[in-house]
């Protein structure tokens, strides 16, 4: 239990290469310039892959030539850059192949700000790539949060053989916290990687990776098997964490910084006697539908959505309660990063931010 | 009875996609053959493209990897910087390496990537039905310049041998075509020495084969290759651009 103080950054690159790390691929972009260049030194000391790649485009394409290789391939970048990213992470997705992907957001739309945002939750979990297919999408809240998934992403996305994105804000990625990096993590049984192209004289058949089927029944076919699995990530890795919610007076479903400010905001709210519970999804893909199922709270006068930005995971907290309850939502955006004051001020005044 | 000619086992037996009297197959056959004759097809990833070859990965019987457009060169760096004793090569068009493509290209060669790039230069994109490319003529008609290509209008066909010649990463550059035999026994040394640069890892090598498209041309198979003579190759001549290997024995 060796602790240290950690910049949010540095301490995802270090966190990759303790979950097995191969080759990284980046381009500059801030507000995640720390991990590349802090894989820039250790990953070449170490004998590993590092790459500064010409674009987001070309970095994420060197990402799939490494994971079609079988390497433990990873990528880094901001909004814009993942924006760019997206054509490779559908080709990805379509391949079967593993990787992992850090996201540090920033505002936006457009070239936006710099300044910590959540305005990419819908980038991240429905993606601007092309055809039917998810992205396993984790959002921690901690740097030492952050460390434990990313150390455990690899497995995942060899697991499922798909892409595994760990999305924080830029707050996350710059702040510094005290962290454990030796905590163990969950091991599960891996697939061999039989499909990796690494020329026929090292295994029993010829491997194609690829994603083009020509015939309209064949990739229906394919189509329906990356359900089947996207079905079993949906009952295997849902994560979420409940907090205070024992009989609530209301619910605030808040994830990533924006929850630890929300937690903030609730014990104040004790103080005043408003009993304040918070769902705080953790894998935002697949999104927690069944923490809703355990709202268990007789004098529930309703549901508040805190984000920073204008209510994207709105949409599916509306989804997941079903009408059961009525739905506030509290955001800002551009980079603000709101006040616990402001989250409780919202809470009083509820009715106003019901969404009709 | 002896075995005078056989179908190299550099491609597997599965039929070509490509039309009757393209020069596809021709360099596929080309690749192929080097591979087998360096013995090195188990130890070898190919990188297809998207466009006429994006089947290639079909034909050669190597393992192989299917790139998104233009994005062979940076897909052929994931798997090669991972794999650096692998042979590892991209089948590229000129819609997919000079257009597309180009930044990825231009920087793998800039990096000097050992990996070795087959850039096809038909002058028009052939798998979407014959629209202009980077590379058509001035004066072709295609089917996105139907009066013909005009340089105010649509620029001037880009010369990639060229611009590549002035880039320090790359080891080894030729242009050749396969208008007849004589050069198909050209582009072959020229293949084979590429491969064999990689072997020795001396970095970037591109082969530019001046190739035909008589469909979208709309010409007979034997006159697209005398229009390849006759009108590509005075824009784009045919010559060595760079060879690191001979410089050094000088």
């Amino acid at each position: 239990m060796a602790k240290q103080l950690m910049k949010g950054n540095e301490a995802i690159a270090r966190a990759a290469m303790l979950g097995g790390l191969d080759a990284f691929f980046g381009y500059p972009i801030t507000p995640q310039n720390e991990v590349p260049e802090y894989l820039s030194r250790y990953m070449l000391e170490e004998g590993k892959v590092f790459v500064q790649s010409e674009s987001e485009v070309a970095a994420i394409n060197m990402v799939y030539g490494a994971a079609a290789a079988g390497f433990r391939a990873m990528t880094s970048s901001s909004s814009p850059g993942i924006a760019l990213k997206q054509e490779g992470i559908t080709y990805l997705c379509g391949s079967e192949l593993p990787c992992v992907i850090c996201s540090v957001m920033r505002g936006g739309p457009g070239l936006g700000s710099i300044q910590p945002s959540q305005g990419d939750y819908n980038q991240a979990t429905r993606g601007g790539g092309n055809g039917d297919y998810h992205v396993i999408v984790f959002a921690p809240e901690t740097i030492q949060e952050t460390i434990d998934i990313m150390k455990e992403a690899f497995d995942i996305a060899d697991y499922y053989r798909n892409p595994v994105m760990i999305l924080v804000d830029g707050l996350i990625g710059q702040m510094m916290e005290s962290v454990d990096l030796t905590k163990p993590v969950k091991k599960r049984f891996l697939p061999e990687k039989d499909f990796a192209t690494t020329g026929t004289n090292h295994h029993s058949r010829r491997n194609v990776v690829n994603s083009l089927y020509l015939e309209s029944a064949e990739l229906e076919a394919h189509n329906l098997a990356l359900k089947k699995k996207y079905d079993k990530v949906i009952i295997n890795d849902t994560r979420y964490e409940l907090i205070n919610m024992e009989d609530p007076d209301y619910v605030i479903v808040a994830f990533g910084t924006m929850s630890r400010v929300c937690r903030s905001a609730i014990e104040t709210l004790a103080e005043k006697k408003i009993r304040v519970g918070i769902i705080r999804p953790i894998s935002l893909w697949p999104f927690p539908n069944r923490a809703f199922e355990t709202i268990d709270a007789p004098h529930l006068k309703g549901i508040l959505v805190v984000e920073m930005n204008l209510g994207q995971m709105l949409t599916d907290v509306i989804v997941a309660n079903n009408g059961k309850y009525p739905i506030g939502f509290y955001g800002r955006a551009g980079g603000v990063v709101p006040d616990p004051s402001d989250v409780v001020n919202a809470i009083g005044h509820f009715k106003d931010l019901v969404v009709k | 009875m002896e075995i005078k000619y056989k179908k190299t086992n550099g491609l597997t037996d599965t039929p070509l996609s490509y039309c009757p009297g393209c020069t596809h197959g021709i360099v596929h056959k080309l690749v192929a053959e080097v591979l087998a004759e360096l013995g090195v097809l188990g130890e070898t990833i190919a990188i297809a493209s998207v466009g006429c070859s994006v089947f290639s990965y079909k034909f050669f019987n190597v393992d192989a990897v299917q790139a998104a457009h233009g994005r062979a060169c940076a897909v052929a760096t994931g798997v090669k910087r991972n794999l650096p004793d692998r042979i590892v090569f991209t089948y590229q068009g000129d819609g997919d390496l000079a257009s597309i493509g180009i930044a990825e290209t231009i920087h793998a060669a800039n990096r000097s990537e050992n990996i070795t790039v087959i850039f096809i230069n038909n002058c028009i994109y052939g798998m979407t039905g014959g629209q202009m490319a980077p590379t058509s003529l001035i004066g072709q008609k295609t089917t996105t310049s139907q009066t013909g290509r005009k340089a105010d209008v649509h620029g001037n066909p880009i010369h990639i041998s060229e611009m590549f010649s002035q880039i320090e990463g790359v080891a080894y550059l030729e242009r050749v075509s396969v208008y007849n035999p004589r050069q198909v026994r050209n582009a072959k040394k020229a293949i084979k020495k590429a491969f064999t640069y990689q072997m020795e890892k001396k970095g970037f090598t591109m082969i530019e084969v001046l190739s035909s498209c008589p469909v979208n041309w709309g010409m007979t198979p034997v006159d697209a290759l005398k229009w390849i003579e006759e009108k590509m190759t005075p824009v784009f001549p045919l010559k060595v651009f760079k060879d690191k290997g001979e410089e050094a024995n000088v």
